[in-house]
């Protein structure tokens, strides 16, 4: 079964591929010009063309396009001149860090309040907690960057300056995953542990703030939907104290769809990414991809898009694992 | 509409004052986007290096930017922009999507799977970043911004689209429609297509918000709209340098006035819904 | 209306109970003056058509009513403890162990996503000292006890993968593991086909009987409460407006509305165009201004002493009675 969902994946995979495919080299325009730059000289574009087997036909092109990703080769970026791959697989963990940070802000805020608004309907909790879902997507991620560090930075200076993962004064945690909260735990630093929390806790809430609205409205209606459902009734009529009523049997039921909804959470988070990461300035992947696009340096930009979507399906399929482990009845349905 | 539609609204509006406000609201921002240019005291592209950063003022009620140029300005001109955009993103989006998914729902088989394979694949990406990936490639232009802003919202059309038509392709009209020797096209088009507008109306207003939020986005980070365009994602990266030294006017208003549009889309389309559906409310 | 007391006192008393819920559409007054004995080891039918308040009687009587519902008047007393007075508390250790409940669609009426092995367990968990170690075993005992076949796999077994009339021995078996003094049985075999309904009643009938445990038996089909109900209480729009031993009751029914029910009820071979049926509906139950006999509007045999007297209520330790001021 786990296979199977395994095996659903690979067509996006594929379209994954043949997209990205056709968005850097079989659109109008001459691709060669793109990779070669705008400062670029005829000679240099057509020494770009030649390498780059940009002369050749598409489909020879695309069975040149595989082989470099089988090798992992995404090109070289032309304003640093390093190769793409070793660049984002540098930056990745910082963006990791901050996504997850996010959703883990995220989830603790929405599923709660979710949960207190369907067990409390029509009180001003629940009619609180719409209103925030309605505003939260509403909410430009990166006007709320800058408001917030505006409020807690200039204003009360309760955050540190929005410039990066860590103070300054503090070097880096030896690096094992990348992430540097995980890496200084694993050094026991707890020093610089505190410090890449301080910097993490803006730029993470920022993430956060736009996907708690729908997790809370899916929270919110799946509980106010089991709650009403009969089974349960059953439960409360055997004498189950009400908090095992609301945790292990309610909850549990109620998360089902709430799992479901992480699949648009993820699509929203890697998006936001980007303008997160220009907001406090963060080396992740997505001011690497801006840097990119000012320079109009290409290949980064088609690295990025590639390595977000190969991301985004691989966290798909885990969440489409992690349903089937959850709820017993998808066996019959597949 | 008839006289039971209306009485119907009526209640709604006074049931929910909130979806009144909205549509107030909603209104108000197209007339914005209608006669802008009209409305604005100054002139947005009118740089005077003289009165550059000036806070809010009885001159300028929202001050001015880097460049001198009055703020209130530019963001009544930019609703226009931002309006343009997401209107002609979602009206794209909508008729190619919605008739994708008829044929998809009507005819099945291997129109149904293509068309899947087409929308499963757009939605394998996260949108935001297919959306870069297009005008990245296309060029950066505001027509490109459509484009791309058309195209991530696709699947979502063709889903809805698919599945009311399929829950109708056995109705009795559409039986009915067929025997009286309408080909299979007309049927579609004049029987089916006007009864899967109002479910899929509700999240036409909630695209707009979206599409809006997207368009900034992509202005944000230097995509599509370039200076001295008047946009105002754009005109939020311009004060985003000035506001961690204290000159919030520059971000803030035009950040404030995109959130506000924004929330009016919602806030309509939630009230859409309420109008069509008062089950389906959540 | 006669009244003798008869033998010890009872186990379950519903006195005088009335019940509303408040809607957006207004209050409605589900039960009124509502007296109800039960007493220790009997079997007592509660019949009625849908919305009459059987149901909302059974889930009074359990306090497991939402918070729209409110008690106006009356009093519950179960084994001498005041259930309207009690706390969550204290009801939470009643329920599942002293009264325990059975409900109509046992497929939904079971925790979708646990296995029922594990259901069974969180019962003799809260209620019983069972040992964590004994606990697979007590279950497997419940599921035996009820008659599922091969009780070892299905102790693993989720509801979806269980038939309707295996969901519902799940749910006896959920309800008799501790062992209550009072089962209650909502509809128990509605949805069910007509072998499995007998199967499942008999089955009650059975662990009644050795446990000596008291049954109400709520059902809208008068057959079957004919056939294993001691009494018979049968309610109108939130009135009890008779109650009569199950013999006395069939073959001398003295509210109007028992004999139109008795008689609209399809016999094996009766054919369709002679089937009765009682005219009118109920009563809306949010009318401000509800008769004293609610059947007085659907009654061919009113006269104006319905709606001028007050009508007395059935007293609770009648063994039989009628709310009427025109009995047959």
């Amino acid at each position: 079964m786990i296979l199977k969902r395994l095996f659903g994946a690979l067509p996006n995979i594929v379209g994954v591929v043949i997209v990205t495919f056709i968005l850097t080299r079989a659109l109008p325009g001459d691709p060669a010009a793109y990779f070669a730059g705008p400062a670029a000289t005829t000679e240099a574009i057509e020494q770009v063309r030649a390498s780059l087997g940009l002369d050749k036909t598409l489909a020879h092109q695309f069975v040149l396009y595989l082989k470099d990703l089988a090798r992992g080769d995404l090109g070289n970026s032309l304003t640093t001149g390093q190769p793409v791959v070793t660049e984002i697989r540098q930056r990745l963990p910082a963006s990791l860090e901050l996504t997850f940070c996010g959703l883990l802000i995220a989830v603790v805020v929405a599923v709660p309040l979710g949960v207190l608004a369907a067990t409390r309907p029509g009180t001003w909790v629940d009619h609180l907690c719409r209103l925030l879902a309605t505003a939260g997507v509403s909410l430009p991620t990166f006007f709320t960057g800058l408001l917030l560090a505006y409020v807690f930075y200039f204003l009360l200076g309760l955050a540190p300056s929005p410039l990066g993962r860590i103070d300054v004064s503090f070097p880096p945690p030896p690096a094992v995953t990348g992430l540097y909260l995980v890496d200084s735990l694993l050094a026991r630093d707890l020093e610089s542990f505190r410090a890449s929390a301080r910097q993490l806790v803006l730029p993470a809430l920022t993430m956060g703030l736009f996907v708690m609205a729908p997790l809370m409205r899916m929270t919110r209606a799946s509980m106010l939907g089991v709650l009403s459902s009969e089974f349960i009734r059953t439960a409360r009529a055997s004498g189950l104290p009400r908090s095992q009523v609301l945790y292990a049997y309610a909850f549990r039921n109620a998360l089902l769809p709430v799992v479901t909804t992480l699949g648009m959470v993820f699509s929203f988070l890697l998006g936001s990414n980007v303008l997160v990461e220009k907001v406090f300035a963060w080396p992740g992947i997505g001011s690497y991809v801006i840097e990119a696009l000012v320079s109009s340096d290409y290949a980064p930009v088609q690295g990025f898009v590639l390595t977000m979507a190969l991301l985004y399906v691989a966290l798909n399929l885990a969440i489409d694992v992690m349903y089937v482990l959850i709820d017993p009845r998808v066996g019959i349905e597949g | 509409m008839s006289a039971a539609t209306l009485k119907h609204i009526r209640y709604v509006a006074t049931e929910n004052p909130v979806t009144l406000v909205a549509f107030l609201l909603f209104s108000g921002f197209v007339l914005l986007a209608l006669f802008g240019p009209w409305i604005a005291p100054y002139d947005p592209l009118a740089s005077n290096s003289g009165a550059a950063l000036k806070p809010p003022s009885a001159a300028h009620w929202f001050g001015t930017d880097s460049l001198g140029r009055d703020i209130l300005s530019r963001i009544i001109v930019a609703a226009r922009l931002d309006f343009g955009i997401a209107v002609s993103a979602v009206a794209a989006s909508f008729v190619i999507g919605a008739a994708l998914g008829s044929l998809a729902g009507f005819y099945g088989g291997w129109a149904d799977r293509i068309i899947g394979r087409i929308a499963d694949t757009i939605m394998a990406f996260p949108l935001f970043v297919l959306a870069m990936g297009i005008v990245a490639a296309l060029g950066n232009t505001v027509a490109n911004i459509v484009i791309a802003t058309a195209i991530i919202n696709l699947p979502f059309y063709i889903r809805v689209a698919r599945a009311e038509v399929n829950v109708r392709r056995g109705a009795g009209y559409v039986e009915a429609a067929r025997l009286a020797g309408n080909s299979d096209l007309r049927v579609l088009a004049m029987h089916v297509f006007p009864n899967i507008l109002p479910p899929i109306m509700v999240q036409i207003s909630l695209n707009m918000g979206w599409a809006i939020l997207n368009a900034a986005g992509l202005s944000f980070i230097g995509l599509g709209v370039r200076p001295p365009q008047a946009e105002w994602g754009i005109m939020v990266a311009e004060g985003a340098t000035y506001i961690i030294s204290g000159e919030w006017w520059v971000a803030l208003f035009p950040g404030a006035v995109l959130m506000l549009a924004v929330f009016t889309f919602n806030l309509l389309g939630d009230g859409l819904r309420d109008i069509m559906d008062p089950r389906m409310r959540t | 209306m006669s009244s003798e007391a008869a033998g010890p006192s009872p186990l379950l008393e519903v006195m005088d109970l009335s019940l509303e819920f408040r809607t957006r559409s207004g209050t409605v007054h589900a039960l009124q003056g509502v007296n109800l004995a039960v007493r220790k080891g009997e079997t007592v039918g509660i019949v009625g058509e849908s919305g009459s308040g059987k149901s909302v009687l059974s889930f009074a009587i359990l306090r497991i009513l939402d918070a729209a519902a409110r008690v106006t008047s009356g009093a519950i007393e179960f084994a001498g403890m005041d259930m309207l007075a009690a706390s969550e508390r204290s009801l939470e250790e009643v329920r599942g162990r002293e009264i325990s409940m059975i409900f109509q669609n046992p497929r939904t009426a079971l925790n979708p996503i646990r296995r029922i092995g594990r259901q069974i367990e969180d019962v003799l968990a809260v209620h019983t000292s069972t040992l964590r170690a004994d606990m697979k075993k007590k279950a497997i005992e419940a599921l035996a006890r009820v008659r599922i076949p091969d009780p070892e796999r299905r102790y693993h077994a989720y509801p979806f993968e269980l038939s309707g009339g295996q969901c519902q021995r799940v749910m006896i078996a959920l309800a008799l593991a501790c062992n209550p003094q009072l089962l209650i049985a909502d509809e128990p075999t509605t949805g069910l086909d007509v072998t499995t309904q007998a199967a499942i009643l008999a089955l009650i009938s059975e662990l009644a009987a050795e446990r000596r445990m008291a049954t109400i038996l709520i059902t809208h089909d008068l057959a079957l409460a004919s056939e294993y109900c001691d009494r018979i209480i049968v309610m109108h729009a939130g009135h009890v407006v008779e109650l009569a031993p199950t013999g006395q009751l069939f073959s001398r029914p003295r509210h109007p509305y028992t004999a139109r029910l008795i008689a609209s009820t399809p016999a094996p071979a009766q054919s369709i165009a002679t089937l009765a049926s009682i005219p009118g509906n109920l009563p809306d139950l949010r009318r401000t201004d509800l008769p004293n006999c609610r059947f007085h509007e659907r009654c061919g045999r009113s006269q104006d002493a319905c709606t001028a007297l007050a009508l007395p209520n059935i007293p609770v330790d009648a063994q039989s009675g009628v709310r009427c001021v025109n009995p047959l």
